[in-house]
């Protein structure tokens, strides 16, 4: 057992903590949110640059095969500092379903544009419908002479607007909510039948709603085995949540500090408010509940690849469910602290407080978790 | 002991929910029922109704306007008014700085003002906080230097709520800089039209445009503007945050949000059945149903010992009022997020201040306001005394800590 980075996973903590304070201040963040997409492509180049937007792919792919531990340090620090590039929806989850299952040619395609920083992805697989449940697939797939044809409507695709191409799940057979019948396709942006809805999301990052009428692949874009792909996107979905637990516990974290530091500095009744007790606990609560979360992100981290399903399942939903609770507790008591100023647009901590509430509802809330949890037998055997 | 209202109480309870039904504008109840915000004609247009009916200012003295109605049935009306669900009327006016008036201002400033609170012809904001003064108010700064017949106003207030569309805001002001910090404060009515004055706005983290920051620069205001006797202004700011926070409960809003709350959980499916088939959160709802009803139950306590109390002062449990009714807001409004899952997600901010957009909306079209609706229920621990200042006025006024 071993919680300790190696020297060359803390030089990368470093490299990016660097890189983020020099870069990515309050400020600077409102301004890259005005730009065209929503977020910055200088900020994404020095991404590339840094070899990040490479990081879990093969060197053969233009990456630097890091693991899970490596991308955990990565987005602790993107949600640190509120990050609002694709960085999940391309590296993490469009990028690790065509990691773990696309064709060799397809990778060698495309994994280094990814790295290069010139290729943007979307995963296209929530639908109205489905709520939480990753197996509800309504979009249809059928065959049609040497392709496929695709129709109907995908949701909340993270980043979507942005994408040159997407990763999208339809259905080959099987009933709607079957994990059987499944298929993976990669779709380029522009594709006859396409069209894309792009909007804001509550957190200040993007999103797209798609419609799919009559979309043709052919054989060679097919992701994974056709009618077979549902193990592979738990696989990625899981590496992501794992990610995004890690991003929820740098948000946690920024607030906590923000939070700790508010209190030392705002003066009421002549002295600082950390000089009251009833503050001094809550902030107290927040970092039991910051570690807490930590320790579910490294759990969820260390499983991520971990082939048994039933336990990779296990641990993250109990990640999920430990992140959406402390995310909670944390960011409503961050602005509770902070008075009236915590309510502003103006100040950072509510913005950290949208994005642990928007990663809450990522790939099922608390609740949702916490229920599969319960389903499946709990942690601790009977 | 008795729960039950009397005859005569279940009928009045009943001509007010007939009134609610027959004169409450469709479009403002479905606003309200959806979360949508409302504007500012809203609650213009909902006083007015109310004022032509008799009912603008029930809690007032009958010479101003008052029903004369006993607690219990000022209870009953402002429960089925909240349950319709209708606007709460602006409470800068009609429940703040009326009921300051009546009760220290001369009678020149009662015909003044009082009947154009009561019709909501002038729009009322509460200039207390600044940015050094939140819940250590008697803290605050700004001025008000005597030059003749004027006083001279500088400093700068915030957080002042819906100051974008008032005509007057009432302020506590430093009228004398050496007095002990309570000692020197005074109540004073600033037109909002007077140069000198200028309104910056501060956006939620919500989206919304509710609060602002009021910069005072050599404002002169006329001494006639004066409530009571100078330097006593802290105690008639403590008689009006007493006032508020009793209104502050808000316990038929919170059931017309649970009611919406179930009506929501029974159209979201989730996994081939509606959410509301869910044991395991229609539990939730039944939770903080009980905290509710617990709520409702302390709330009749303490309108019932308004009748045989004496006092002029309100009641410290008004303190439990508060917190419970914040922390109960709260509750729902993580429970309606709940139920639209996802589409808390997608960004729903108008452009057009409170109206919707012309585009259909993403996922289903109940889920847009309820995430903002969220974030902005964050400020109901925060305002009107924050939970842990209401803490500190129950450990020293009732427990003598
Ligand atoms: C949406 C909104 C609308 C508002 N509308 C108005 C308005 O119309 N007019 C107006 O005048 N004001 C208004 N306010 C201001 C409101 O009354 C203040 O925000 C409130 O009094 C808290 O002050 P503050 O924000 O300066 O926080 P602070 O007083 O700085 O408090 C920061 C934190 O410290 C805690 N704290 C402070 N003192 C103590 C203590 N002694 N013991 C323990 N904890 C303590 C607080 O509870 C809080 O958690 C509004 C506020 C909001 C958020």
């Amino acid at each position: 057992m071993d919680f300790a980075l190696t020297d060359e996973q803390r030089l990368l903590q470093e490299s990016v903590g660097r890189l983020f304070a020099d870069h990515y201040a309050f400020g600077a963040r409102n301004r890259y949110r005005q730009e065209p997409e929503g977020w910055s492509h200088s900020m994404w180049q020095r991404y590339a640059d840094l070899g990040l937007l490479g990081l879990p792919f093969d060197e053969s792919h233009g990456g630097s095969a890091g693991g899970p531990v490596e991308t955990m340090i990565v987005m602790e620090a993107l949600g640190r500092a509120l990050v609002l590039e694709p960085y999940l929806a391309t590296v993490v989850l469009a990028g690790g379903l065509l990691r773990l299952g696309a064709s060799d040619a397809m990778r060698v395609d495309l994994l280094p544009k990814i790295a290069s920083g010139d290729l943007i992805l979307g995963f296209a697989h929530a639908e109205r419908q489905a709520r939480y449940h990753l197996s509800d697939i309504a979009v249809g797939a059928r065959r049609d002479g040497s392709g496929y044809v695709i129709d109907g409507a995908k949701s909340l695709v993270l980043h979507g607007d942005s994408a040159n191409k997407f990763v999208i799940s339809a259905r080959l057979g099987g009933g709607q909510h079957d994990r059987d019948g499944v298929g993976l396709f990669l779709v380029d942006a522009a594709a006859p039948g396409l069209s894309t809805r792009g909007y804001a999301t509550v957190d200040g990052l993007r999103a797209a709603e798609l419609a799919l009428t009559g979309v043709r692949v052919d054989e060679g874009s097919v992701i994974g085995p056709p009618g077979a792909a549902f193990p592979l996107i738990e696989r990625a979905v899981d590496m992501t949540i794992a990610a995004l637990a890690a991003e929820a516990v740098g948000a946690m974290a920024a607030m906590h500090e923000l939070t700790v530091d508010y209190m030392k500095t705002r003066k009421q009744f002549g002295v600082a408010i950390g000089g009251f007790q009833v503050l001094q606990h809550r902030a107290a609560d927040m970092l039991v509940a910051l570690e807490q979360a930590r320790s579910m992100a490294m759990l969820a981290t260390m499983m991520a690849p971990e082939d048994d399903v039933h336990e990779r399942r296990q641990a993250i939903s109990a990640a999920k469910v430990q992140i959406g609770r402390s995310g909670r507790f944390i960011g409503q008591q961050a602005i509770q602290i902070h008075g009236g100023i915590g309510m502003t647009m103006e100040y950072s901590v509510g913005h950290y407080f949208k994005r642990v509430t928007a990663i809450d509802t990522l790939f099922g809330d608390a609740d949702y978790h916490l229920g599969l949890l319960a389903e499946s037998g709990g942690l601790v055997a009977a | 002991m008795d729960l039950r209202f009397t005859p005569e109480e279940i009928a009045f309870r009943d001509e007010v929910r007939v009134f609610m039904r027959e004169a409450l504008p469709d479009a403002i109840r479905a606003k309200l029922i959806e979360g949508r915000r409302l504007v500012k004609d809203d609650l213009v247009v909902w006083q007015r109704i109310l004022n032509t009916k008799g009912w603008a200012v029930p809690h007032w003295p009958t010479e101003w306007g008052g029903t004369g109605w006993s607690p219990v049935q000022i209870y009953l009306f402002r429960d089925e008014m909240q349950q319709a669900p209708a606007p709460e009327p602006l409470p800068f006016g009609v429940s703040m700085v009326g009921p300051v008036i009546i009760a220290f201002g001369n009678e020149t400033q009662k015909k003044r003002y009082l009947p154009s609170i009561a019709n909501l012809d002038e729009w009322w904001c509460q200039g207390f906080s600044e940015p050094g003064a939140g819940s250590d108010l008697a803290s605050l700064k700004t001025t008000a230097k005597r030059d003749g017949g004027d006083y001279i106003v500088n400093g700068q207030k915030t957080w002042t709520t819906l100051a974008q569309y008032a005509d007057w805001i009432f302020c506590l002001v430093r009228t004398d800089p050496a007095a002990k910090k309570q000692q020197g404060i005074s109540f004073l009515l600033i037109d909002m039209k007077t140069p000198g004055i200028t309104v910056r706005p501060i956006q939620t983290i919500d989206g919304g445009h509710e609060v602002n920051e009021v910069f005072f620069d050599e404002v002169r205001v006329p001494a006639e503007n004066l409530v009571g006797e100078e330097n006593k202004g802290w105690d008639y700011a403590k008689f009006l945050l007493g006032n508020e926070r009793t209104g502050i409960a808000r316990i038929g809003i919170s059931k017309a949000r649970i009611r919406r709350l179930k009506q929501l959980a029974a159209l979201e499916q989730a996994g081939g059945r509606p959410l509301i088939a869910d044991e395991r959160f229609r539990c939730k709802i039944a939770a903080v149903e009980v905290e509710l009803k617990a709520l409702e139950m302390t709330q009749l306590r303490v309108v019932a010992a308004e009748r045989t109390r004496n006092s002029n002062k309100p009641d410290p449990a008004s303190s439990i009022l508060k917190i419970k009714g914040s922390e109960i807001q709260q509750t729902i409004s993580e429970l309606l997020l709940e139920v639209i899952g996802p589409y808390a997600l997608p960004d729903p901010i108008p452009h057009d201040d409170g109206e919707r957009w012309n585009e259909p909306p993403i996922g289903p079209d109940w889920a847009g306001p309820l995430a903002p609706q969220y974030f902005n229920m964050r400020k109901t621990s925060i305002y009107g005394g924050s939970n842990e200042i209401q803490k500190n006025i129950i450990a020293k006024a009732i427990l003598g800590l």
